[in-house]
């Protein structure tokens, strides 16, 4: 479990810094979804089947075919990588990367002298999820559900298309006076 | 278990899947000709079995060709994803007692996880051919699918209500007094519709819609690429297949005159059948019908389905 645990958080990591790195947006996304399955495998070796397979269905499964979906509408191709590749100058990200360097050897650090490095594993089954999510942590689930229905309202007030009834006639006059 | 056990499991579900992903092909056109009045495939072999091997010799040996202002890799990779997430579902199927790939509890939502991940392989190989047509394709794919993926999921939910498991052995087994097609069969209804729909089959085949797209997301595919593709569309409608026979028809349980097997193989060619008679009998719908459809109907029927389902269940225990 510890191997794989390990392997996993690898390919993760690795995943991520490609997704970043990438020019194109979908190959980038494609990084992404690769990323989300390897933490789903983390959670896997961590206990928790249920949480790595909500991970896939709703991350991998979902909301990155969404990011795909919405990047096919606008059609960015070669404008977008060459934009991409203009941001993506060692200047910009030299600095940012040194700071988290130094960070990261920190943890490192302090991880190597914890003293309780041991991993846990406990299998978590989706029954203890549930009890948990309606039980200890209802208020937030319910303040969750708000946001989403805000989110929802939203979208469909943006999506909302006025309605324009004129009749053939009428417009005609209209187009006709402003061309007066 | 031992080992050697499980990789002869994998072997043989394999082996058997394959063979019937590639026998479906004969299948299909001998039953789409009886219900259109005509012959279909019969002169190669006996009954026309051999049109299946000359099929796949012919895929095999076309060019294989990659447009050159396709993207190269991800187009390669498209057909490659759509096998392997629903040979992954398989993994989950119990066929007979004891002869599963893995008997995960979580079961039914892997089943879920790879059907979700199958969409890739339509958005990515659409938009990778860089053609207006696959692109078409491949957005109403998406689209189709993300949504009724939602449904899909929830109509199984009454299902494993009335388990209190998401481990496909349990759920069989649930079934030893009374199937569930009995207790939920709106769900099936539902599962039903939404497995069509997920396997982009016809009535409701409008990623590939070839009247109008030409042949939708995979228009750029040939040789084996383009078999990739028909063979994850045949393994889907045996992956429904099984799937319903699993969930709602009591899997493996029937009369002991037959061995638990051959009751989950002729359930599932029974609901195979049953897809091939839909292609022969109805008509393709607007997109913007079926999306519509989806949304307004379906989504309100299969949270009231829930709703009575939980309400009836806490019922019956006493609450």
């Amino acid at each position: 479990m510890n191997l794989l645990f390990y392997i996993s958080s690898f390919v993760a990591v690795a995943a991520t810094i490609m997704a970043i790195s990438r020019f194109h947006p979908v190959h980038a996304l494609l990084y992404l979804v690769v990323s989300f399955l390897a933490a789903a495998m983390i959670f896997l070796s961590l206990g928790t089947p249920f949480i790595a397979v909500l991970e896939v269905i709703v991350y991998a499964g979902a909301i990155i075919v969404l990011f795909i979906f919405v990047v096919m509408m606008l059609n960015l191709g070669k404008d977008t990588a060459l934009q991409e590749k203009n941001w993506l100058r060692p200047k910009v990200w030299a600095g940012p990367s040194l700071l988290v360097l130094i960070l990261l050897v920190e943890m490192i650090v302090l991880l190597l002298n914890a003293q309780n490095a041991i991993m846990h594993v406990a299998v978590v089954d989706p029954r203890k999820v549930s009890l948990s999510l309606f039980g200890e942590y209802i208020i937030a689930l319910e303040l969750v559900g708000f946001l989403l229905m805000a989110g929802i309202v939203g979208a469909a007030h943006i999506g909302k298309q006025k309605k324009k009834i004129l009749h053939r006639f009428l417009k005609e006059e209209t187009m006709a006076r402003v061309e007066i | 278990m031992t080992v050697m056990q499980h990789i002869w499991i994998v072997i043989g579900v394999l082996f058997v899947l394959l063979n019937i992903a590639a026998g479906l092909i004969w299948v299909e056109r001998r039953l789409l000709a009886l219900w259109q009045n005509r012959l279909g495939p019969n002169r190669a072999g006996p009954l026309g079995l051999f049109i299946v091997l000359a099929d796949t010799l012919k895929l095999f040996f076309k060019e294989d060709w990659i447009p050159p202002f396709a993207d190269k890799k991800i187009f390669i990779l498209a057909p490659a994803i759509v096998v392997g997430s629903v040979l992954l579902s398989f993994v989950i199927i119990p066929f007979a007692p004891g002869i599963v790939v893995a008997d995960l509890n979580i079961g039914l939502l892997f089943f879920l996880a790879m059907s979700s991940l199958g969409v890739y392989s339509i958005v990515l190989g659409g938009w990778a051919s860089n053609n207006k047509y696959a692109l078409l394709g491949a957005l109403r794919g998406a689209s189709q699918m993300i949504a009724y993926e939602v449904f899909m999921g929830l109509s199984l939910m009454g299902v494993v209500m009335l388990t209190g498991s998401f481990n496909m052995g349990a759920i069989v087994e649930a079934q030893k007094d009374m199937w569930f097609i009995v207790t939920q069969p709106v769900g099936f209804f539902i599962f039903f519709i939404a497995g069509i729909a997920e396997t982009h089959r016809l009535p409701f085949d409008i990623p590939e819609a070839e009247s109008e797209l030409i042949a939708g997301y995979h228009a750029e595919y040939s040789g084996m690429k383009f078999g990739m593709f028909f063979i994850g569309e045949y393994l889907g409608i045996t992956l429904i297949s099984a799937m319903m026979v699993a969930m709602f028809f009591g899997g493996w349980l029937g009369p002991s005159f037959l061995p638990p097997l051959a009751w989950f193989a002729l359930k599932t060619f029974f609901f195979i059948g049953v897809f091939i008679l839909l292609r022969a009998s109805l008509p393709r719908p607007r997109y913007d019908q079926l999306i519509e459809y989806g949304w307004k109907i379906l989504l309100p029927v299969v949270l009231a389905n829930l709703m009575i389902t939980g309400a009836i269940a806490l019922w019956m225990r006493g609450g």
